[in-house]
């Protein structure tokens, strides 16, 4: 048995080789991101990932998001995270959206903490910062991560605009709108572009990224300093745009969890299209552009 | 290349992606235990502080809501009742024996009684209550203005902080609540010392008889079962140092996100 998983674990490996020697030996180099980008782009994976996992040890101090002003309107929450205890004792986890109730014992609700025993929490210590329950140091982590994150965006829309990053590789040109419906169809098929055309971002990469950089990451700013009740003083009723405080607080959440579903999506696609050679021109800046003989 | 050319590179990025983990899960959990990593992370909510204190005018109002808008109940967090034999006894005669005892650097001393603090200059608002946890509830507070307060007993130049003494015995045993607030927030019309809560007499379990309203910050700077008031210039000598109950268990003194 351990020598059958051996020699799986040899065999993936040596694909994984293959794939890095072919990203190193074959086509030609192409320096595709330039320093200050790549510095940005890694300072946002610390940042952001930091920020999501003392976000969610905030949220569990207090499991439940709302769609209204106040938690306590004679509305029930949209969302719930809570334990229960039968007769014998024995807890579980229930997460109730809108109403219907789901088993999720043993990642929401109740789960290991790092012990080994099961507890009751939101969400579980593997994924909190600090994996305690400690919402006064969660909120520190959290806050100043937040000043990081806000830093490197402004450092990196500044820099886009004066090195034209943002119109050269970011902007979608005419011809990208009108090979729209081509580019969606190659996504599903898996079909990258590995010659001279992985120089450039394709359309929906170029849209992703906008999305995220000009849309998900400033709402999600935005509904930070919305939480604060200082700020709300600031032009007294303007969280009522958005629904009130505790729609704000869940339009945090939601966003939080639509930049981890990007992620996923992104990483997945780092892979399928090339994941040494991408990761490399990451770290390095260089890609390594396959010439067309190679390519099918 | 060579094989082992390819292994020991393979094997140094897959080492490093593995101690970067370590380092981010591990490393998080060892650096909050530290004394001097947590006093970086703080910088942020001190940055957080002064820019808030820049960018929000000194009498900016907080949101105020229509009647209509109320919690049905208004949320009781932390002590429900206190446990101190002098507070049950104030309250089994329905805190007629109460007094406020407001001292310090001011000019003169006071000592109130309820009627004496119902005759104060006052104010009714209906306001949003953000507890630390996450949680908001609506309720209409009834005070007398603080600063009417602060302006009769009549401040020492040196008077920087209000502190809060409060009459409830917290978990560990010995320690009161207590909290504290500068002058900038002391002299704002909505802070109160709220006597009614939803045209009622203030019920216990939010804080009979009396408690500071604090708008523009979280809940637990509005603290309940207010026994004294303090005017002090530095509260470094009191208690933990840090100028609250919570804030010397590690929460920022200033709550304003």
């Amino acid at each position: 048995m351990a020598r059958r998983i051996d020699k799986t674990i040899n065999g993936r490996l040596r694909k994984i080789a293959k794939d890095f020697s072919r990203a190193l030996s074959s086509g030609y180099p192409y320096y595709r991101h330039s320093l200050p980008v790549r510095i940005m782009h890694w300072s946002n994976v610390v940042f952001l990932s930091i920020l999501l996992m003392s976000g969610l040890n905030i949220f569990n101090a207090h499991p439940a998001l709302y769609w209204s002003k106040s938690s306590y309107s004679g509305v029930p929450p949209i969302l719930e995270i809570r334990d229960q205890e039968n007769d014998k004792g024995k807890i579980s986890g229930v997460t109730r959206i809108l109403g219907h109730d789901f088993d999720t014992t043993g990642f929401l609700g109740t789960s290991r903490d790092p012990e080994g025993e099961l507890t009751e929490r939101g969400f579980p210590s593997w994924l909190t910062i600090p994996s305690l329950q400690w919402l006064a140091m969660a909120r520190r982590w959290h806050f100043f991560f937040a000043w990081l994150l806000v830093a490197n965006g402004i450092a990196f829309v500044t820099y886009s605009i004066v090195s034209r990053h943002l119109h050269h590789d970011l902007l979608p040109t005419r011809q990208d709108w009108r090979s729209i419906g081509r580019s969606i169809i190659d996504h599903l098929r898996f079909r990258f572009h590995k010659g001279e055309a992985a120089k450039r971002y394709n359309v929906l990469q170029k849209l992703a990224y906008l999305g995220v950089i000009f849309f998900l990451l400033p709402l999600m700013i935005l509904m930070g300093l919305g939480m604060s009740p200082a700020l709300d003083a600031f032009h007294p009723g303007w969280v009522d745009i958005f629904f009130g405080r505790q729609s704000i607080r869940t339009i945090h959440f939601v966003v939080a969890l639509a930049l981890v579903l990007f992620v996923i999506v992104h990483v997945f696609e780092v892979i399928v299209s090339g994941f040494w050679n991408n990761l490399r021109s990451m770290i390095t800046g260089c890609y390594r552009v396959e010439s067309e003989a190679d390519h099918e | 290349m060579s094989n082992d050319d390819k292994l020991t590179r393979r094997g140094l990025i897959t080492r490093l992606l593995a101690s970067a983990s370590v380092l981010v899960l591990g490393g998080c959990e060892r650096l909050s235990e530290t004394t001097w990593f947590p006093k970086i992370l703080g910088l942020g909510e001190k940055a957080t502080y002064k820019t808030q204190r820049l960018v929000v005018p000194r009498k900016a109002m907080a949101q105020e809501f229509p009647a209509t808008e109320l919690s049905p109940q208004f949320r009781s967090n932390g002590t429900f009742m206190p446990s101190s034999p002098t507070y049950r006894a104030l309250a089994a005669r329905g805190f007629t024996d109460y007094r406020l005892e407001v001292g310090g650097l001011v000019e003169r001393p006071v000592t109130l009684t309820l009627p004496e603090i119902r005759k104060l200059p006052s104010r009714t608002q209906i306001t949003r209550h953000d507890c630390v946890e996450g949680w908001s509830a609506i309720g209409k507070w009834k005070g007398a203005r603080l600063s009417a307060l602060l302006e009769a007993v009549r401040l020492k130049p040196n008077a920087r902080y209000v502190v809060v003494y409060c009459a409830d015995p917290m978990e560990d045993g010995g320690s009161l609540y207590y909290e504290s607030i500068d002058l900038e927030d002391a002299f704002h019309p909505q802070t109160i010392l709220a006597y009614e809560l939803n045209g009622e007499p203030l019920p216990i379990k939010n804080g009979a008889p009396l408690r500071l309203r604090l708008e523009r910050q979280l809940g637990y700077k509005m603290a309940k079962y207010v026994m004294r008031l303090e005017i002090v210039e530095d509260f470094s000598g009191i208690a933990g140092g840090k100028g609250g109950y919570w804030e010397d268990r590690g929460y920022e003194w200033y709550a304003g996100i």
